[in-house]
């Protein structure tokens, strides 16, 4: 570990499926809200079809060191995550990360020790942010073991999917 | 003596898996009371499997974890098989140890150098320490890739793989694919993990050896993962179908999840430091190597060095891994087949925190009559209330900064998979 000389981390260097736009449904199906990022990945996924092929969309649930892994190569990506702050479920909340740390108290709903803004974070520490990365946040209500999404996050899921689709189909360095 | 009286409170515990609360009270010089408090949906999975049919478990239980879905796949279909008079061998068997190791170098790499290494160094992070090291965490990235490759090329994806059924797999990878995919990736960890283990060994640590009885599986040939019987340094040795008869569950009101204690003496510990101690002479002969030369000796009581034990293992499984691919043919078919009767069966595998003990009963159709999980962190909770308990008492000139600081040190030096299991882990040090 850190021997002089050492190479550094191959993640970041050789992708095995590089694709130009990301967009990765960070959460679990199995608490509740917290799977509305995968949801979205899935109606997207939907749209998609056999078309876009510059668009790679993916669904994780894990911790957020994955997401290193898994933005490898890209240069734009889009993390949709389910959030908690208060806010009316079903808030749509949007982070240029580029520009601004996320805010960990928003995201720090995860069960998991390393979640999605410490993952962020440590990329930023690494030089390993993408180029754009763009984080929305859906407002959950109940985040309880069990599957199914409250009726106010899955009508935001549906929002932001089509939203997402309209955007990136256009352009898949915008989003 | 002293004689005054001071309250310390952390609400929250960083840096460990899932949530869960803490709470110990100080008279003066004396510890009146530790709770690790863990508000668990009690038995949520256990009840949710009944009436499903046997060949969903895997899969089911698989999402109790994010952190070790193989094990919750591996002690399940050892179970069911036991179940269903079946036994997988051959190169299915190997499968399975090679998609094992793959959660062991995630997990421990994920726990070592992102989770437990800030503590010894003084850094509130890993993202603080990659400010100043960077190169080791670049490697730990790349450590950690090679078991989420592993679990990926076996499993079908990294997070909850969906490639493990009752009987073995529904799609095996071919020799070629394991080697492409695998081989290079390995080499590579494995030279880290090398590193690894001396840099853990080189981090400040405590001395504070405990008295600890260690459970793990031992098994004649191997360091275990699937199979084995049930040991300890005190004398148990059984077969796995026996769990119940020596470990008790208990029910405390500080905590939702139950807590296990031998019948015959209380508390014990599970995970690398027990695995280790128990399995040393059936580690590879490099990680033997290793370990040696880390200044470990063949056993290890000191929870603070299992940092170093899990670089160990971690190395352990990069040469099993490695073993498994060179011998590696594609067998057909892909699984057994597996028909259900009524039964009980009983499996018991080693995830990266310990042994995770299943029982299942099903009927004639193959639908889950009952079932029993016991995670290795609820395992170890009496023993992390012990140490906490321990070291507050010899530590308790420390200002309380820093006993907090270490207390939740403590804590992590057992990598709780409170995820498996809980909300909120919330520390509390509390002086009268």
């Amino acid at each position: 570990m850190g021997r002089p000389g050492a190479t550094p981390a191959a993640e970041g260097a050789a992708p095995a499926r590089a694709a130009p736009t990301r967009v990765i449904g960070v959460g679990n199906q199995w608490r509740g809200d917290d799977g509305a990022g995968p949801a979205v990945a899935h109606l997207l996924r939907a749209r998609q079809g056999a078309a876009a092929a510059a668009l790679q969309i993916s669904a994780i649930d894990g911790g957020g060191l994955n997401l290193i892994t898994a933005w490898a190569g890209a240069t734009t990506v889009v993390l949709i995550d389910a959030v908690f702050s208060g806010a009316a479920p079903g808030s749509i909340h949007r982070f240029d990360v580029g520009a601004q740390p996320l805010p960990e108290a928003l995201f720090r709903h995860s069960t998991h020790a390393f979640g999605i803004a410490e993952a962020v974070e440590l990329a930023r520490a690494l030089a390993q942010l993408p180029p754009r990365l763009v984080v929305y946040g859906i407002e959950g209500r109940q985040f309880d073991p069990g599957v199914g999404l409250s009726p106010a996050v899955e009508l935001a899921t549906r929002t932001l999917a089509e939203q997402l689709w309209q955007q990136l189909r256009m352009s898949s360095e915008a989003c | 003596m002293k004689t005054d009286n001071r309250v310390i409170k952390v609400d929250y515990l960083a840096r460990v898996e899932g949530e869960g609360g803490l709470h110990i009270k100080l008279k003066g010089d004396t510890v009146t009371s530790v709770q690790l408090r863990i508000f668990e949906p009690p038995r949520f999975f256990e009840a949710f499997l009944r009436g499903r049919d046997f060949r969903e478990v895997p899969d089911i239980t698989a999402r109790i974890c994010g952190i070790c879905p193989i094990a919750y796949q591996m002690s399940s279909v050892h179970a069911l098989e036991q179940a269903c008079g079946v036994q997988v061998d051959g190169q299915l068997r190997e499968l399975r140890r090679l998609i094992y190791c793959g959660e062991w170098i995630e997990s421990h790499v994920l726990h070592f150098a992102m989770l437990h290494a800030p503590d010894f160094l003084g850094y509130a992070d890993a993202i603080q320490m990659a400010k100043d090291h960077p190169a080791i965490v670049q490697q730990a990235l790349t450590l950690k890739k090679a078991g989420n490759d592993i679990v990926n090329v076996v499993g079908g994806r990294e997070i909850h793989p969906i490639n493990v059924r009752v009987g073995g797999f529904y799609k095996l990878p071919t020799r070629r694919e394991l080697q492409r995919r695998l081989k290079d990736q390995l080499e590579e960890a494995r030279q880290i993990a090398v590193e690894a283990v001396r840099w853990t060994a080189s981090l400040p640590c405590p001395d504070f050896e405990q008295d600890y009885e260690f459970v793990a599986l031992r098994h004649p040939d191997e360091y275990p993962f699937n199979e084995g019987r049930l040991v300890s340094n005190k004398g148990l040795d059984l077969s796995i179908s026996e769990y119940e008869t020596y470990f008790a569950e208990e029910h405390l009101e500080h905590s939702t999840a139950l807590h296990s204690h031998t019948r015959a003496r209380g508390a014990y510990l599970v995970g690398p430091l027990a695995r280790y101690s128990l399995n040393f002479d059936r580690l590879s002969p490099s990680a033997q190597e290793a370990a040696l030369a880390a200044g470990l000796g063949n056993e290890c009581r000191n929870p603070f060095k299992s940092i170093v034990v899990r670089a160990v293992e971690t190395l352990y499984a990069c040469d099993e891994a490695l073993r498994i691919l060179d011998s590696y043919e594609q067998p057909d078919p892909p699984a057994l087949p597996v028909e259900p009767r009524a039964g009980t069966g009983y499996g018991c595998s080693e995830a990266p925190r310990g042994i995770l003990y299943h029982r299942y009963r099903i009927d004639e159709q193959g639908a889950v009559l009952d079932a029993r999980i016991v995670p290795p962190t609820s395992q170890n909770q009496r023993t992390i209330e012990h140490d906490l308990w321990q070291f507050a008492e010899r530590n308790l000139q420390l200002p309380d900064d820093r006993l907090t600081w270490q207390c939740e040190q403590i804590v992590r030096n057992y990598d709780p998979c409170i995820s498996c299991s809980t909300h909120f882990l919330r520390l509390s040090l509390e002086r009268e």
